[in-house]
């Protein structure tokens, strides 16, 4: 196996289907978008965020057109610019609300914030700060899926930084060996943090590290949410026919700060002009148009409708109370 | 027939995964091989390659595996072939596992067995007792037995246990020690301590080897007219101090001792803990016979220099008597 360097070609198939599978794309994508431009742009300026906040702008369709391939047993590990994964899974708007504004109601009830959460019911892992943990933790769940005869695949996320860490490659190595069925999928997004590629590694692609551990690799333009679909197509169905681990670059770019402290001042200018003339969800919306599986109006109608469902969920979480300081030291432990 | 410390974690770790299909083991060279202590060895032979997992060796993969796994209901077992070599999945146990129910409710029901301690000319990286990293990490359970009856027990209830946790298995005891076992299942609790000798003079406070030191110690002083109570803490976090302080109110008098360095080892948790709440029953200052703050040297005249010993537990120990 040789190192994937094709980017997906635009596989075209039937119109009809593809057309509803468009809808569903954008629906998840400007979800995505607007429940993350409130809370970044909004929320977080009127100080009703606690902590930091991570945002995906640019790179939504990374999460959707992975997860929707997404069974019900699978097991997803979303990283923190992977929103779309915790919506397509089934968390809620007003759960994610009230996550980062540190309420009772959030998934971590106040112990955690940001996109630190999880739900096992949903089939999703929580992440923890130090990047790339989750990598050997699907591995595991990946191994516990073959032990009890599960038909399951586990999705994990990660950033181009995060292939630096000693835990990704045990990971990754660890499932390569087991031929575990799981599928990497790494969002490049060209910075971590402060530090461009090119100091985080000498390689070219991320995917060209898939063939040092015996697995294929394919890179793909993360900003395509067909193709980045299509890809994840191929690459769930390599891991669910038990044909071990599969590793899926998707180039993209972070059009933002690290976190919404960050100007990013050390990023070029023209890179965001650049990268901004590919906005997954405007590209999106210009291929339903021009092929005719929408009108503007509808386009708008939906992404109106998005807007309210959010209004609505801020207005609840806001009225949701804040964890009671007397439940601190509650759930450290289990009580059998 | 008595059963070795080695032999009793064995049989412990055989009957869950009998009892229990969603037990499994993973660690280094723990199939064919056996364990580099052999506490697995025939376990593939019985149970298969499904539920003998050999790894590359990678302890953060095998710690994060076992989390993942249990995250499907599985009971792994990881195995670190050296206490020593736990720093490496390090960030797994103490950010990961640990702090997973009470961030997000998900039970992390595993086990990170650890050989650990030193007495074998093993050097700075097969000796050491990294106990403290973990007592300090809130949602970890860490228990470190000294007998085989106490280390098939708590072998037992670690594996049942629904929260992670660290069983330390002293390597200086695995062949050394050997008691009759009940021929019924048992467990031993997690979070109690106890009080191995009665004595009414002085307590001695120990855990893992350092009991049998604590023990011999007590059984010299009774020659010498001191009766030496001796607590044997059994698991470290939850940390049984009930007990402790229970046998400080009887005897007044405390000797703390443990294998692990001293800034920062256990005994000063104890201390503190002993006069935060019985300080009126103190008759005498608490002492502690603890390994010196260095790496643990490899060379035997400067590891027994190193290691607490039955004749530096004494010294304290008829010191605080006459006190």
């Amino acid at each position: 196996m040789g190192i994937a360097q094709a980017i997906s070609p635009h596989q075209e198939t039937h119109s009809g289907s593809e057309a509803a599978l468009a809808g569903r794309f954008l629906h998840y994508m400007v979800l995505m978008r607007e429940i993350e431009d409130r809370i970044e742009r909004k929320l977080y300026r009127q100080g009703k965020i606690v902590g930091g906040v991570y945002v995906g702008r640019g790179q939504e369709a990374i999460p959707v057109g992975t997860a929707l391939h997404s069974e019900p047993q699978d097991v997803l590990f979303p990283s923190h610019r992977d929103m779309a994964v915790m919506l397509i899974r089934g968390m809620t708007p007003r759960q994610i609300f009230a996550q980062y504004m540190g309420r009772a109601a959030g998934p971590t009830r106040g112990r955690d914030g940001n996109m630190h959460m999880g739900d096992l019911q949903l089939g999703l892992v929580s992440i923890i700060s130090a990047l790339a943990a989750t990598v050997p933790v699907a591995a595991g769940t990946a191994l516990a899926m073959r032990y009890k005869g599960i038909d399951g695949v586990c999705f994990s996320y990660f950033g181009d930084g995060a292939t630096s860490r000693g835990d990704w490659h045990e990971g990754v190595n660890f499932a390569a060996v087991q031929k575990l069925p799981v599928v990497f999928i790494c969002n490049n997004n060209q910075y971590a943090y402060s530090t461009p590629l090119s100091q985080q590694m000498a390689c070219a692609h991320i995917a060209d590290k898939g063939p040092a551990y015996g697995i294929p690799a394919e890179i793909v333009d993360g900003n395509d949410v067909f193709a980045v679909y299509q890809a994840a197509g191929r690459a769930v169905a390599h891991a669910r026919a038990g044909l071990g681990p599969y590793l899926l670059e998707c180039k993209t770019f972070r059009m933002t700060g690290h976190s919404a402290h960050d100007a990013a001042h050390y990023v070029p200018s023209e890179l965001f002009e650049e990268w901004g003339k590919l906005d997954p969800i405007v590209r999106l919306e210009q291929r339903m148009i021009e092929n005719g599986w929408a009108g503007r109006g509808q386009l708008d109608a939906a992404r109106a409708e998005i807007l309210r469902e959010i209004d609505d969920a801020v207005a609840w979480a806001e009225k949701c109370p804040f964890p009671d300081p007397a439940t601190l030291t509650e759930g450290v432990y289990g009580t059998e | 027939m008595p059963t070795t410390y080695l032999e009793a974690i064995r049989e412990g770790l055989w009957e869950e995964m009998e009892r229990d299909p969603a037990v499994f083991c993973i660690g280094e060279d723990i199939g064919v091989y056996g364990g580099a202590f052999k506490v697995t060895a025939g376990f593939l032979e019985r149970f298969g390659e499904k539920r003998v997992v050999d790894t590359p060796i990678s302890e953060a993969a095998i710690v994060g595996a076992a989390i993942g796994a249990s995250f499907l209901g599985l009971r792994p077992v990881a195995e670190m072939q050296f206490a020593d070599f736990i720093s490496c999945g390090f960030d797994q146990i103490v950010n990961f596992a640990a702090k997973c129910r009470y961030r997000w409710d998900a039970p992390v029901p595993i086990v990170i067995r650890a050989p650990s301690g030193g007495g074998i000319h093993g050097g700075p990286f097969h000796s050491q007792n990294p106990e403290m990293w973990f007592v300090k990490t809130p949602g970890l359970k860490v228990v470190a037995p000294a007998t085989a009856y106490d280390a098939k027990g708590l072998i037992k209830a670690a594996i049942r246990d629904n929260d992670p946790v660290i069983f330390f298995e002293h390597k200086g005891l695995y062949r050394k020690i050997k008691e009759d076992l009940p021929a019924a299942d048992y467990t031993v609790p997690i979070g109690k301590a106890k009080v191995v000798r009665e004595g009414k003079d002085l307590t001695i406070v120990a855990y893992g080897a350092m009991v049998w030191t604590a023990l011999e110690a007590a059984e010299r002083l009774a020659a010498e007219g001191a009766s030496a109570e001796v607590v044997d803490l059994r698991t470290l976090l939850p940390l049984d101090r009930e007990t402790v302080c229970e046998s400080v109110k009887k005897t007044s008098k405390v000797l703390l001792v443990h294998e692990d360095t001293r800034t920062a080892g256990l005994a000063g948790e104890l201390a503190v803990s002993i006069t935060e709440t019985v300080f009126e029953y103190l008759d005498g200052p608490i002492l502690r016979v603890t390994a010196p703050d260095t790496p643990v040297p490899y060379s035997p005249p400067l590891e027994e220099a190193f290691l607490p010993n039955v004749e530096k537990v004494l010294e304290k120990a008829r010191w605080l008597w006459r006190y």
